[in-house]
């Protein structure tokens, strides 16, 4: 019984909708209007934060490290991982780990004939090094480096142009080794690295990790162990596991385990604050648009008051009235989401395969790892959050005038004009 | 009389005009409102990035922006000076200095900064660091071998005022100078990177260490009052290049000496013009829809009037006068409600310390205190009852359209 009623009222609200065409169409428009920009917002958003983070973690933190507890805030020579290889045996065995490498860094002075610097000296194993990031691939002159090679060093392009070198050309490195002892070396320019990010070009050096080892007196020593992960989602799964793992061997004491949000927290925030001025955007967006068809609820209950009071003289419930109002509005904003999302997402797949063309402010995004075009990205997330939330505000604005039913009085409704 | 009769039209139906009243009221206030928000940030992201020794207009040796070292120094400060002083408008501040990257260490700690000698009286006109002075003191003009450091990096450094940190960098002759210098002070600035950037010393000491004799890196003039466009600026900067040989002398405005900030300010412009237009769109529908129905229910009234002998262009006119009374109400409501919003929230601003690495990473303001320029609103306000009036035009035809026969037979 009880479905056959819930037929009848879908289908009688259904009818009711198209009795008036236009008014029905602008509302639906205006529900697929809002619908659709959240969709495409949103995917705009979610895939540029995915570029912007995929571009940090690449260029130079990965997603998770390793370190001495406090190294990360100090930066102090003598904070390191010993014995690295462990922790390597044991990243071996976690699932989800694309790829992991060892690095090590010293605030050093770096002479060219001409010029000085102070500069932050990585040491990085080529070969793993290119697993985790993208450095291979941003050699502009010379060449990345080897596993064989020792006193060969790649510099950004900017540190370069500063100390005036090329490839080939010969640097001096002055800087204090683990011990407190001086490291002094020669090294040979191979290659030069421009990554666009001018902070990224103005402060990169770095040489082989062994090179750099028996500089610096580390030993086997090294600072940061970096690991990717095969996906963003499964980070914090990783980073549990390899805090066991380091646990279980029994070297839990002195190291940490830091994912991308602690080893860079203003990506994060950043990120964090651009989504909620978003959202407050969206939600102004939604309240005018709830507040536009609004008007389209109201009347299609104020000019059926007649109509009503004769329902409920021949025995309708008001509850069921209701029933009835609220489902046509809905059945109206649903068709509308349902609209929005399906155009959204063909606007959002659109761009998605040809990109939006940024270029008028690149120089600035480049700053923050954002590539000249950018490409949005449709997931379940960003399809469906707008429209959830546009349809729950629209409910409430269908709400307000359904509940006035309640007040009509069989008799008085029906001498109503 | 169109306006009287389209006044007392809207208020027929009271509850149907509030309610489209308030979608133009709550999109109204929502664009003049987050516009003034963006306003604000920008014009204090500008005031810092200027205070952070910028100035509205720099002058340097030809080559030192691309390459800033010693070498690249301005040798003949005199001429500088006259070709400021005799330029120089009412109430503008204008201070030298050396600046070079330099290495700082103590025993354990070492790290690159930006070294800066400065004159301490007239540099405290031009930028920030007369008044961010936290702990110990400014410097003074006859001080020898002081250093001011940022708050972050003594932290960082781990080390106390009184303390000496060793400065290493080239000097004149192409030798690493070192020099020892004693804390007396640290500053605070709106950005940890800017307390772990420079590191000031009096000017005298700076070329003194540099071998520089009297040469100077930079020159910069400071104004209140910067235009977003530059255009102050740019002014200025043509009457100092005329006084100063362009082979050697390079004279630069802010829109100049930070191009980022540029970019960021014209990819704010063109967001808030499309976030006007998505609210807009937003409303329109209901206007739309709002005057339709308004328009049906009174298919017998347009249908007599008609009969009467009133034209269609007539009717049209009627229409849209009610239109644009009922966006220009919920325009000036709205108006009203934004701009007393901007300036209450003004005063005390809106503090963003809670999300200082995310603040720091956007280069924002700590504080952000909304502010409104004349050109939004009105450009808001026009959008708004310009697009507001166009879409009228699609019901108040089809109101002209009745025919008196079609109207008069719909009961």
């Amino acid at each position: 019984m009880m479905s056959v009623n819930v037929k009848l009222d879908v289908k009688m609200a259904w009818r009711n909708i198209w009795r008036n065409t236009r008014r029905s169409v602008l509302t639906i428009s205006a529900i697929c209007f809002a619908c659709m920009i959240l969709v495409f917002m949103l995917s705009f958003q979610l895939g540029s934060y995915e570029t912007m983070i995929n571009a940090s973690v690449n260029m130079s933190t990965g997603h998770l490290q390793v370190q001495s507890a406090g190294y990360h805030k100090k930066k102090s020579m003598r904070l390191v991982v010993s014995q690295p290889g462990e922790i390597g045996g044991i990243l071996e065995k976690i699932p989800g780990i694309a790829a992991y490498t060892f690095r090590a860094n010293a605030f050093s002075l770096v002479s060219s004939n001409k010029r000085s610097r102070g500069v932050l000296v990585t040491g990085i194993d080529p070969e793993r090094e290119a697993c985790v990031s993208t450095i291979k691939t941003m050699i502009s002159h010379g060449r990345y480096l080897e596993q064989s090679d020792t006193n060969q060093v790649i510099v950004g392009n900017l540190l370069a142009k500063s100390l005036r070198v090329k490839p080939g050309d010969e640097l001096t490195i002055l800087g204090q080794g683990r011990d407190g002892s001086i490291a002094a070396t020669a090294v040979i320019v191979k290659g030069i690295l421009s990554s666009g990010i001018d902070a990224f070009d103005r402060s990169t050096m770095q040489i082989p990790l062994q090179y750099f080892q028996a500089v610096y007196s580390m030993g086997d020593a090294v600072h940061e162990v970096v690991i990717t992960a095969k996906s963003l989602k499964k980070v914090s799964k990783i980073k549990k596991d390899i805090q066991k793992g380091i646990d279980a061997a029994g070297r839990g004491n002195g190291l940490v385990v830091l994912d991308w949000m602690e080893l860079i927290p203003g990506l994060l925030q950043g990120i964090e604050m651009d989504l909620v001025s978003g959202m407050i955007m969206y939600l102004v967006l939604i309240i005018v648009v709830a507040f536009s068809i609004l008007n389209t609820f109201l009347m299609s209950i104020f000019e059926r008051t007649r109509e009503f009071g004769m329902l409920m003289a021949i025995g309708t419930t008001p509850g069921r009235l209701i029933k009835l109002v609220l489902i046509e509005s809905m059945s109206l904003t649903l068709v509308g989401i349902v609209l929005g999302i399906v155009c959204g997402s063909l606007i959002t797949l659109f761009f998605q395969s040809h990109g939006i063309d940024m270029s008028g402010s690149s120089e600035f995004m480049k700053q923050y790892g954002i590539p000249a075009r950018l490409y949005p990205r449709l997931s379940l997330v960003s399809a469906l959050v707008g429209p959830a939330a546009v349809f729950v505000i629209t409910f409430l604005a269908a709400l307000f005038p359904a509940v006035g039913i309640r007040k009509l009085k069989p008799v008085e409704a029906m001498t109503h004009i | 009389m169109y306006s009287q009769l389209a006044w007392r039209n809207i208020w027929r139906n009271p509850r149907r005009t509030i309610v489209i009243m308030t979608a133009v009221i709550i999109g109204v206030f929502s664009m003049i409102f987050l516009c003034g928000l963006m306003r604000g940030m920008e014009v204090e992201m500008i005031r810092n990035n200027l205070a952070t020794l910028t100035g509205n207009i720099q002058i340097h040796q030809k080559g030192y922006r691309a390459d800033p070292v010693v070498e690249n120094s301005m040798t003949d400060p005199v001429l500088l000076e006259n070709a400021i002083k005799t330029n120089l408008p009412e109430g503008a501040a204008w201070a030298m200095r050396v600046r070079v990257n330099a290495i700082v260490s103590n025993a354990r700690h070492s790290t690159g900064v930006t070294f800066v000698g400065i004159d301490p009286a007239k540099e405290a006109r031009v930028s920030f660091i007369g008044k961010a002075v936290t702990d110990g003191r400014y410097l003074n003009s006859d001080d020898t071998n002081k250093i001011l450091i940022g708050r972050a990096l003594l932290d960082k450094f781990k080390t106390k005022i009184g303390h000496k940190l060793i400065v290493m960098s080239q000097d004149a002759d192409d030798e690493i100078a070192s020099t020892a210098f004693r804390i007396v002070g640290t500053f605070r600035a709106e950005m940890e990177s800017t307390e772990k950037a420079y590191v000031f010393v009096t000017l005298s000491d700076a070329q003194k260490m540099l071998k520089l004799k009297n040469g100077i890196s930079e020159a910069a003039i400071a104004f209140k009052g910067q235009s977003i466009d530059g255009q102050k600026e740019k002014a200025l900067a043509q009457k100092l290049k005329s006084r100063l040989p362009d082979s050697i002398y390079k004279v630069e405005t802010w829109p100049e000496l930070l191009p980022m900030m540029r970019e960021y300010l014209s990819l704010f412009d063109n967001f808030i013009y499309i976030w006007y237009f998505v609210v807009f769109i937003a409303m329109g529908f209901g206007i739309v829809n709002t005057t339709l129905m308004a328009i049906f229910e009174r298919m017998r009234e347009f249908g007599l009037l008609k009969a009467l002998g009133m034209k269609p262009v007539s009717i049209i006119r009627g229409v849209i006068t009610e239109s644009f009374f009922l966006l220009v109400s919920g325009i000036i409501i709205g108006n009203i409600a934004g701009i007393i919003t901007v300036f209450l929230i003004n005063r005390t601003g809106i503090d963003l310390s809670a999300l200082a690495a995310g603040v720091e990473m956007w280069g924002m303001p700590r504080v952000i205190h909304p502010e409104l320029w004349i050109i939004d609103v009105i450009t808001a306000n026009l959008v708004v009852l310009v697009l507001g009036l166009v879409v009228s035009i699609y019901p108040a035809a089809k109101a002209a359209r009745f025919t008196p026969i079609e109207a008069l037979e719909k009961t």
